[in-house]
């Protein structure tokens, strides 16, 4: 394979006493999609917090297309190609459809000395855009409120693949969504990734990692218990690294299997 | 066998949901966050144009008396607004009246500066003030609503203790011939198209003094710079609010402000920004009353943050921020001073303005509410 596009190596964070990444290496391909599956607490957040240039490393080196980066605020990380996609936070439902979808990106267009929005071009756009991803909108100025919440995921997925990232961070898109939208959700993924795009894909659900999921990288306690490719690992497997083992066994058995 | 499931061919969306009703061009003229205040202004010219039409309410000299008082809540309304919007509140906007209004004539009247010295320094000072407000906000993470309400108790005793501490009175004088023939005055004291109005006069088409020294001009003799300054205010935050790559900064920071922070937008100059924003709206309206009434008095402004919020409010604003409108601001602003002056013309006891007011406010924010909901889809 070529160089990752972005590759981090032995990552730790620490929270004063508290160490949150003990440790923690993962990297990205183009066009593929590289799950990080955790139970909660593991660290999930804080390490694509930490790649996304929210948190800086208190150890560790990142390398994007070979070269050492380091992020110190998330506007750097913004610039350099790597867009997040936060699970609650993708969108600010008030505002239309269009205002979020360029929001810290307004494209202007100048009148005289002063510059204003330029909305013909934006609700162009934005139209366009959710159209490609199988969204149709009824007015680009209808608010986000309005739409459901795998719709919301896909206009901050539509968002940040127009504005050319390379690497998008996915937190648990599919966790609050139901049947139908978590496939949608899903789909995209699989038409970003198709463009080359390296998608980081967070989730503690399993059955979602697997079906769009080409790596499995499994986080536990701040530290990485290893990764896997697609066909070499099963789901129970995943499941029981996740939780960390034994225990759950356990109590999955008492369960049946439904876990 | 789950992976079969999510793998399945993902469900093509219909070019045409059946789910979303058609909306009719109608309705959706008429949804927008200006509605409410657009029925209570419909609502008050009716009421007033029935109970009051002879009182001369609605001769020239009656429209400019409710336009300035409509225009003075508009002033600050527009800064109360865009602050409101970017999720913050401002209650020091009354004592930030008293405030400014002092330390204009403190300066120039006390101290003999010239007046346009002691403008300049009174919305510097005001502006600072905004400032610290939002640099404390930001900081502590407190409730702006506790940091201003801290700032109304200070302000105003700030206020009365210099204006005490230097003068021995409350009130400070003699501003007017301070201000004469300052440039920096006129624009907040004075007049414009005062030869349009002469015109008028001398034309006969407007009522003129028929005698007295003023005899032969006219009673309206011009449109005093408050009107012209609530104009261009109104005009300059709609238009930034909702023309420009700051507005929709206002917007997102007062909608979800870590949302917009992890999209770029710097939050907290925002909403530093808006708090110096509405001390500077505080201080127009200031020079403007210094410059009207001659003087200043450390009791100015009292309560004027609760209309300034109302106005706000009755224009369709949400009190969480991230949702309003400038123009909805200003009609907002416009019923107030309707029905506050109409009652008088009318004859009314002037009490009743406040059940007139609560009544108005509990309706606009009734009708506001529903509106909201269906256009941004909140349950």
């Amino acid at each position: 394979m070529s160089t990752p596009l972005i590759e981090l190596k032995n990552i730790e964070k620490h929270f004063g006493s508290v160490i949150a990444l003990n440790g923690v290496s993962i990297s990205v391909y183009p066009g593929e999609c590289h799950c990080l599956l955790g139970d909660n607490g593991a660290g999930k957040s804080t390490f694509i917090k930490t790649m996304a240039g929210v948190h800086q490393p208190t150890r560790g080196e990142i390398f994007m297309d070979g070269q050492q980066v380091v992020f110190n605020t998330a506007r750097d990380a913004i610039e350099a190609g790597i867009a997040t996609v936060y699970q609650d936070l993708a969108m600010i439902p008030l505002m239309s459809v269009t205002r979020n979808f360029w929001m810290g990106r307004e494209p202007l267009r100048s009148v005289g000395p002063l510059k204003f929005i330029d909305f013909e071009m934006a609700n162009r756009v934005t139209m366009e855009e959710m159209d490609r991803m199988g969204i149709h909108l009824r007015e680009p100025s209808q608010a986000v409120g309005t739409l459901s919440g795998g719709e919301r995921q896909t206009v901050a997925i539509a968002r940040s693949v127009y504005f050319g990232a390379k690497i998008l961070i996915l937190d648990e898109p599919t966790s609050a969504l139901g049947v139908r939208q978590t496939s949608n959700v899903l789909a995209t993924i699989d038409k970003v990734r198709k463009k080359g795009i390296g998608v980081v894909f967070i989730s503690h659900n399993v059955r979602h990692a697997l079906a769009v999921g080409d790596r499995f990288t499994v986080l536990n306690r701040g530290q990485t218990l290893g990764t896997a490719k697609r066909g070499e690992i099963e789901a129970e497997e995943l499941q029981d690294m996740m939780a960390g083992g034994k225990e759950l066994a356990q109590l999955e058995g008492s369960l049946g299997g439904t876990v | 066998m789950s992976e079969a499931e999510t793998k399945a061919e993902p469900p093509q969306e219909e070019a045409h949901d059946e789910r979303i009703r058609e909306i009719s061009p109608l309705r959706k003229a008429l949804i927008r966050p200006e509605l409410g205040s657009i029925c209570g202004v419909i609502l008050v010219f009716v009421f007033f144009f029935l109970i009051a039409r002879d009182s001369g309410m609605f001769s020239p000299e009656g429209v400019i008396n409710w336009t300035v008082v409509s225009a003075q809540f508009a002033i600050i309304a527009v800064g109360a607004c865009l602050l409101m919007i970017a999720g913050e509140f401002d209650l020091s906007v009354g004592s930030m009246i008293g405030f400014s209004g002092i330390v204009i004539a403190l300066l120039s009247v006390t101290y003999g500066l010239p007046m346009w010295v002691a403008i300049i320094a009174a919305f510097l000072i005001a502006m600072g003030i905004g400032w610290l407000n939002g640099f404390l906000v930001i900081r502590t993470g407190l409730p702006s609503f506790i940091v201003t309400l801290a700032f109304l108790y200070i302000l105003r005793g700030l206020t009365i203790f210099l204006a005490i501490l230097t003068t021995n009175k409350t009130i400070i004088g003699g501003v007017r011939d301070a201000a004469e023939g300052d440039w920096l005055a006129s624009l907040f004291g004075g007049k414009i198209l005062t030869g349009f109005f002469k015109w008028m006069g001398d034309n006969g088409w407007i009522q003129t003094f028929v005698a007295g020294n003023r005899a032969g001009d006219p009673v309206v003799d011009g449109i005093p710079m408050l009107i012209v300054w609530a104009v261009a205010l109104i005009i300059f935050g709609h238009v930034l609010l909702t023309r420009t790559r700051f507005g929709n900064w206002i917007f997102a920071s007062g909608g979800d402000a870590q949302a917009a922070r992890y999209s770029g937008v710097p939050v907290n100059r925002v909403k530093i920004l808006m708090f110096m924003f509405t001390a500077f709206c505080a201080t127009v309206f200031a020079t403007c009353q210094v410059m009207e009434f001659g003087s200043a008095a450390a009791d100015r402004g009292l309560l004027k943050e609760f209309e300034a919020i109302i106005s706000v409010v009755i224009g369709g604003a949400l009190l969480t921020g991230g949702y309003g409108s400038v123009i909805g601001a200003a009609l907002g602003a416009l019923i107030f001073g309707v029905v506050q002056q109409g009652l008088f013309f009318a004859g009314v006891e002037s009490s009743l303005f406040r059940v007139f007011l609560g009544v108005i406010l509990l309706l606009a924010v009734i009708l506001n509410t529903y509106i909201r909901r269906s256009i941004t889809g909140e349950r």
